[in-house]
């Protein structure tokens, strides 16, 4: 006789059960499942046979692809260069790629120093990185140094003029954000009402309207005679444009901090400046980091637009690639191929964001 | 203390508050000012050098180009006041539209993430991701060449429903000839809606709808304008342009992602308390959604999806990039025909500015109205 116990039947049947309780609950729930199951039917053979059986991988031309029917991976090969990189100068591309690699580097140290609980001194490290790092981009993009050929910054496309726009852009608004944060929520009555005048209206116009105000505008307003690079001019637009967010941000975590902390500071004789710098901002900061981060986000996501006012960033390069003569016809690939790498980056800091989030609610709890 | 003795009496007078707050005052206001005044002799002095002078009057002067479908019905040759408000009118078409959908869209996502099939929550997560995480632009211009490439001509076109079809000229959809008998089934409508609220009773809501279809009986057989597919064209119903079909679609895929979360978020919001205690009366999981927690879930969203929608409305100038001609294009257009940029802009900042500010203060009157009732 066998005399191990025999598993007790529960178990036997808590699969099934679970599998009923989650799939097949209600009836709207069983239609749900059913339909989701033909849904998965029919798109993960399509997308196996557009990806996978489909797609030429060898290296074909567009006639061969079209045939084929499938994702072109052979458009990706001969073109990524030319995405990433755009009219940067086709033998100098390595120094265009590095100085992606300094700029993700300075972007992921960034945003682990300020996702740690940080002391100043790390702070004024990142900061250091950020002057170190900046100069060896602009270096590697000028060139001119170092025995590196000269490239016009008009030249600079793709990948680096797409983190230049977002990095740079979003470091000056976040300069300029602090400090319209301070003036609403401190200053005296005009300053107070100039500061809330500029981000109203900053954040009641599209971005858009405002990089026309860069590209068309700003030339008439400054003295005849005076040429700013466009790339300066775009900068400038995306950092008065986050700013105005930025100090939004900032508003919410300035009011944060409790009152109690501003009077111990002042008691201990502190001014009102170093009372801001040492004691409310390193608090009001800690609280809208996750903000912070979800308005790099938006500024990575929204450095596209420039493709508006004929800059080529990322988009921009893409839709070159896309009307090129060699593959003409091909519109899903670049757009995918640059998708994925949107995806990436952002899901990633997306998440990044929600676990210092999380880390936050579980220590205030 | 000595130290204290030999301060001037300049940097006592700089220990006020009251003093220092007047000096940063004075000196920022005087600033602003110098640096208005250096950018407006600039502008004067750019604008003499291209012989061009500002003023608004050339608005009233005839504009050349062509606009198509639009509400104020403009045409090439009225005034580029008419095509302004054209841009505007075709801008709130699209913001409307969007919004609408949006709003359907984030409800339905957020209550599919929140499900408890896995199956559902998971596609739910997949598109939120998706669409949140890659540029609206990118979007918008992925969906534009989709429709225009993939969709047949008007002769192939598709056909999901009778009567509308979707061809790479657009979407093409019949319309209702309008008849007296509609307005009385609306004012059925109306009439039924008030009886069942005043009767409190749930069988009186069959009331607004058993009144309508009552008034409609009366109507004459309905005159649907249906499109029909003439030569290469379609004649009759209503053309919604390749244009207008993908700005819509990307900015209802790209920001029903946000409000969707955002509407999550306001359901999670709710305190756990309440489902129990709507569970523990005995309704059902569907009921105590719709009628205990979507109330107070909206009341807590409803603040962040208005800068959404709004949000929506300034994105809607992307369109820009695709030449559908919203306000921004039309102003674009402008300036390339009559070179008043500093005119041109400053209308669609100010059009903008307008729409966002007035959106603000009505939010800002209704969360006031909220808190005053204090629920």
């Amino acid at each position: 006789m066998n005399a191990s116990p025999r598993p007790p039947p529960a178990l036997r049947i808590a699969p099934l059960q679970r599998v009923r309780t989650l799939f097949f609950a209600s009836v709207p729930n069983g239609v749900a499942t059913l339909f989701m199951l033909w849904l998965l039917w029919q798109i993960v053979p399509a997308a196996w046979r557009y990806f996978v059986t489909d797609a030429l991988t060898a290296p074909a031309d567009i006639k061969q692809c079209v045939q084929a029917g499938g994702f072109c991976w052979s458009f990706v090969q001969d073109r990524w260069r030319q995405i990433l990189f755009g009219t940067f100068p086709y033998t100098e591309h390595w120094r265009a790629g590095l100085a992606c690699v300094v700029f993700l580097s300075l972007i992921v140290v960034t945003l682990l120093a300020l996702g740690a609980p940080t002391g100043r001194r790390r702070l004024r490290l990142v900061g250091l990185a950020w002057a170190a790092g900046l100069a060896l981009i602009a270096a590697l993009m000028y060139g001119g140094v170092f025995g590196l050929v000269p490239v016009q910054s008009r030249l600079w496309a793709g990948l680096p003029l797409t983190l230049m726009l977002a990095a740079v852009g979003t470091g000056l608004g976040f300069v300029l954000g602090v400090a319209l944060a301070l003036a609403r929520r401190e200053g005296p009555p005009l300053i107070r009402w100039l500061a809330v005048a500029y981000i109203e209206f900053l954040r009641g116009v599209p971005l858009i309207s405002l990089l026309f105000v860069a590209s068309i505008l700003l030339p008439l307003l400054l003295p005849p005679g005076v040429d700013v690079d466009k790339l300066v001019r775009t900068l400038l637009a995306f950092a008065l444009f986050f700013a105005a967010y930025m100090a939004e941000a900032l508003r919410g975590g300035l009011a944060a901090v409790p009152q109690g902390q501003k009077d111990a500071a002042a008691a201990l004789g502190l001014g009102w400046w170093r009372m801001q710098w040492l004691v409310v901002m390193p608090q009001a900061l800690r609280v809208v980091v996750p903000s912070l981060v979800n308005i790099f986000i938006a500024a990575f996501k929204d450095t596209s637009l420039v493709v508006v006012i004929s800059m080529m960033d990322l988009l921009g390069t893409a839709n070159i690639a896309r009307s090129d003569a060699a593959w003409w016809g091909l519109y899903i690939e670049p757009y995918v191929f640059i998708g994925a790498i949107y995806l990436c980056g952002c899901t990633a800091m997306a998440a990044y964001s929600r676990h210092i989030e999380r880390r936050m609610a579980k220590g205030a709890a | 203390m000595p130290q204290r003795a030999q301060r001037s009496a300049l940097s006592r007078l700089w220990g006020q508050p009251r003093v220092r707050a007047t000096v940063w005052q004075v000196g920022t206001g005087l600033a602003v000012l110098a640096a208005l005044l250096w950018f407006q002799g600039n502008l004067a002095a750019n604008l003499a050098r291209r012989s061009l002078d500002l003023g608004f009057d050339f608005l009233w002067g005839p504009a050349s180009f062509e606009l198509g479908d639009n509400p104020v019905g403009y045409a090439a040759g009225d005034s580029f006041l008419l095509a302004f408000a054209a841009g505007l009118g075709n801008t709130l078409q699209v913001a409307a539209i969007g919004i609408a959908l949006t709003a359907c869209t984030g409800v339905a996502v957020a209550l599919l993430r929140l499900s408890h099939n896995p199956l559902t929550a998971g596609a739910a997560k997949l598109y939120v991701e998706i669409a949140r995480n890659t540029p609206l632009l990118l979007q918008l211009m992925f969906w534009h060449q989709l429709i225009v490439r993939v969709l047949p001509g008007p002769r192939l076109a598709w056909n999901p429903v009778p009567g509308v079809f979707l061809s790479n000229r657009g979407l093409i959809v019949p319309v209702l000839g309008w008849q007296p008998a509609f307005g009385w089934a609306l004012a059925a409508l109306a009439l039924g809606i008030v009886l069942a609220v005043m009767a409190r009773r749930r069988i009186a809501w069959l009331l607004p709808v058993l009144l309508p279809l009552g008034a409609l009986a009366s109507a004459q057989p309905m005159a649907f304008d249906v499109p029909v597919l003439r030569g290469f064209n379609f004649a009759g119903g209503t053309t919604l342009s390749p244009e207008m079909v993908a700005l819509v679609w990307a900015l209802v895929f790209y920001q029903g992602s946000f409000a969707a979360e955002t509407i999550r978020g306001g359901i999670l919001g709710v305190p756990k308390g309440l489902t129990e205690a709507a569970a523990s009366l005995g309704l059902s999981r569907a009921k105590a959604t719709r009628l205990v927690v979507m109330p107070l879930a909206l009341r807590i969203a409803i603040p962040p999806l208005t800068s959404q929608f709004m949000s929506l409305t300034k994105n809607s100038s992307l369109a820009v990039a695709i030449g559908y001609p919203d306000l921004v294009r039309v102003s674009n257009v402008a300036i390339s025909e009559t070179g008043r940029a500093v005119e041109c802009i400053v209308i669609t900042l100010a059009v903008y500015l307008v729409l966002s500010l007035a959106t603000a203060l009505a939010m800002n009157g209704w969360n006031a109205r909220l808190l005053q009732r204090g629920t």
